[in-house]
């Protein structure tokens, strides 16, 4: 599995076993508003950061904390391998 | 406090006393001190005693001396001593000092319009002989419930739904347009219950019961239309504090001891400072704490306690206490709740019933009429950043307003407009100031089985709202809609009911609330915003006008809404278990596949979440807490198997004096 590939298993994944109590995971497609579909609310948003950054192991900065960077699935993932391109 | 029951049989059928005495057992915990029932031909009524005024004489079902009214009467006619006097004047003759009896010659002299005379809480029903019919009617505010439902050839009506449910030909279904809205409001809207076929009289409405045909209309409303701007600052703190002072005084009328809650927050100190500086009555309070510093307040009881000099008990709560206590605590709130705020208000009124008292003061009502709750706040800010919607300051302000939601101080400006919805469509909905908690709760919707989401597709409890309001609602201020929203739906839904009647009848006691005086409502009604909610500080007025009985303290202490732990009183981290065998039992597949309400995968889903201990927020925690007391609400009222009685010796509560 590519590391794109793992990253989208990974996160979708954790959005389905904290978020999804209801709905069918294959539901949510990549591109979904997190806030449109009010899937995640204020205390969603800190659980998806702390999962980032303790499956990344990388840091978010509070100026990171935008809809841009963590607002669907396709965010997610450029927003985790832009931080891991940052590491390497 | 006391319990009603009736039956009338539009057939004509004569009334059964066993059936009576059948539906007013149910209702022992609200009237412990007596019982009566009177079948009277094809009406029947019944009653259970809480005796507090006249206690030797106020028995009920109480008749007229010529035998043609009869009523029973659950509540308090606060200004009964001046009606007497009115009656007396107009020649009627009184055989006891109750207020039961003032309620049977006002209805005599003035018919169905007496109530608007009354200053109190009540829920009643009287039968009139000569007329042929029943007149029930219900408080202003909704401090007394009242429920019916209309069977073949019968119409019923009670305290509380269990009465009903004592007679066979009741039929026990779950309303799940009811469940949608309380999913959405945290309560039904009136007259709907949780109960199909069930409904509730709504606060403020009378009612005639005559020929099988029944006629319900409104005798009162609030209304924030009149708005007296020329009146100075000093001249509403004296009105306010005249209105208070008498309101409290009419409330420590009562032939018993008076006890009063002392939360350590501005309203409850306020009815306690009054009575320890207006009237000559002894001061015995009462508080519950919390184990978990995060919900606790007492070193501001102690204050008050210092400052005024009290005799005062404490009830202290722990997670445990509220999960083994929940399954009571259901059987009385008769509807699902989404906190479990109410459970620590079942143990202090414990606590007051322990301690021999009957009646306790309360500042309930407070928030509402004068506009205290954060929800009024967050609509004033929400309006201000929603003119300059690209503001990165204006957000700012609703971090400073949660100052304990950790969560939310952690949000980027970016996020929190999508939270407090400062969205064009949204700006101009009758229900702005109250969109993002309705939204928030509305999620739990994802719960539902398929079934259940089948059944309410083409359903919008919002449009439900819709159709309540009054008319000039959309003339009012802004934030006066948000205090006539709060008013009339989780006041008497839930703080008056879940949190309030029902929690405090579960231990025979009666709440009482100098704040909810409809003449402390409907003066408060015309007082101009700003000196509601001056700035962002909320209950200007109230602080203003009684500045010089509660220390600066307790007047300039941020607010702390009035919470309890949910999750973890039902779910122990540690061991990543329930922490009671009927929280596993009744959030099994097997029992959630039985009750057919919600999906057993999703709440399979949130319990190991919860288990695993993984950071939950309000969204998770109501969820659990709404799922867990509607899957018992289905076991001990659709099914008929009561809660089971509690282990006293392991469920007294620490008592510190």
């Amino acid at each position: 599995m590519s590391s794109v590939q793992s990253i989208q298993s990974d996160v979708r994944n954790f959005v389905a076993d904290n978020f999804l109590f209801g709905e069918a995971p294959e539901s949510l497609n990549n591109d979904d508003s997190f806030l449109e579909t009010g899937i995640i609310d204020s205390t969603g948003v800190l659980e998806l950061v702390a999962f980032i950054e303790d499956r990344y192991s990388v840091e978010v900065d509070d100026d990171e904390l935008v809809p841009e960077n963590l607002d669907s699935i396709d965010r997610l993932i450029n927003f985790i391998e832009s931080k891991l391109k940052e590491l390497a | 406090m006391c319990g009603i029951a009736g039956i009338i049989q539009s057939d004509r059928q004569p009334v059964q006393q066993t059936e009576l005495q059948n539906m007013i057992e149910t209702l022992n915990h609200r009237g412990p001190d007596a019982s009566g029932v009177s079948p009277l031909g094809s009406v029947g009524f019944a009653h259970s005693r809480l005796s507090i005024v006249d206690l030797t004489g106020g028995l009920q079902p109480m008749q007229s001396p010529d035998g043609m009214l009869t009523v029973t009467f659950n509540g308090e006619i606060y200004n009964h001593i001046e009606l007497r006097a009115l009656l007396s004047s107009k020649g009627y003759q009184f055989r006891t000092h109750s207020d039961t009896e003032v309620i049977l010659h006002m209805y005599a002299e003035y018919g169905p319009e007496c109530v608007q005379q009354f200053n109190g809480q009540w829920a009643f029903a009287i039968h009139d002989q000569k007329q042929q019919l029943v007149f029930l009617s219900r408080d202003r505010m909704g401090i007394r419930p009242l429920v019916y439902t209309q069977t073949p050839g019968r119409f019923l009506f009670a305290s509380e739904v269990k009465a009903l449910f004592a007679l066979p030909d009741v039929e026990r279904k779950v309303d799940l347009a009811a469940m949608n809205q309380l999913f959405t409001f945290w309560s039904p809207l009136p007259p709907r219950t949780f109960f199909e076929g069930v409904s509730e009289l709504p606060p403020a409405h009378s009612m005639i019961v005559k020929n099988g045909q029944i006629k319900i209309w409104q005798y009162w409303n609030l209304d924030y239309s009149p708005n007296e701007e020329h009146r100075s600052l000093d001249d509403w703190a004296e009105e306010l504090r005249a209105l208070l002072i008498n309101a409290t005084q009419l409330r420590l009328r009562a032939d018993v001891s008076v006890g009063a809650y002392l939360s350590g927050g501005l309203d409850s100190s306020v009815t306690a400072a009054i009575i320890r500086n207006f009237t000559n009555a002894p001061l015995n309070t009462f508080s519950v704490n919390f184990n978990d510093k995060d919900y606790d307040e007492s070193q501001f009881q102690q204050e008050m306690i210092r400052e005024l000099g009290t005799d005062h008990q404490t009830v202290c709560c722990s997670y445990e206490d509220i999960g083994r206590i929940f399954p009571q605590v259901i059987q009385h709130t008769e509807k699902p709740v989404l906190r479990t705020a109410p459970a620590p208000m079942y143990l202090l009124s414990r606590l007051v019933k322990e301690n021999q008292f009957k009646v306790v003061m309360t500042g309930e009502g407070a928030d509402e009429v004068l506009g205290g709750y954060d929800i009024f706040k967050e609509t004033k800010i929400r309006r201000f950043w929603s003119r300059q919607p690209d503001s990165k300051i204006r957000p700012l302000l609703l971090k400073r307003l949660y100052p304990y939601m950790k969560n939310l101080q952690a949000q980027s400006p970016a996020y929190l407009k999508a939270f407090f919805k400062i969205r064009e469509d949204e700006i101009n909905s009758p229900f702005f100031s109250h969109l993002p908690r309705w939204d928030l709760t509305a999620k739990l919707k994802t719960f539902f089985s398929d079934d259940v989401k089948q059944e309410l597709v083409n359903q919008d409890p919002l449009t439900d709202f819709s159709d309540q309001l009054p008319e000039h609602f959309s003339k009012w201020p802004s934030f006066c809609q948000a205090q006539y929203l709060e008013s009339i739906n989780l006041m008497p839904g839930y703080i008056l009911s879940s949190q309030g009647d029902r929690m405090a009848m579960g231990n025979s006691i009666e709440g009482r609330f100098p704040f909810l005086d409809y003449r402390v409502v409907e003066f408060a009604a015309r007082i101009p915003v700003r000196y509601k909610m001056n700035g962002l500080n909320e209950k200007f007025l109230l602080k203003y006008a009684m500045r010089d009985l509660i220390p600066d303290s307790i007047r300039k202490r941020p607010k702390q809404p009035y919470r309890a732990p949910d999750a973890h009183s039902f779910i122990d981290t540690d061991k990543q278990k329930a922490r009671f065998e009927y929280v596993e039992r009744l959030l099994s597949p097997e029992k959630l596949k039985e009750s057919g309400l919600f999906q057993p995968t999703a709440v399979q889903r949130l319990v190991k979440k919860i288990e695993q201990g993984r950071a939950i927020g309000t969204r998770d925690n109501m969820a659990l807490v709404g799922i867990l007391s509607t899957q018992l609400l289905v076991e001990q009222m659709i099914q008929g198997q009561p809660a089971p009685q509690e282990n006293k010796r392991t469920e007294s509560a620490a008592l510190q004096t």
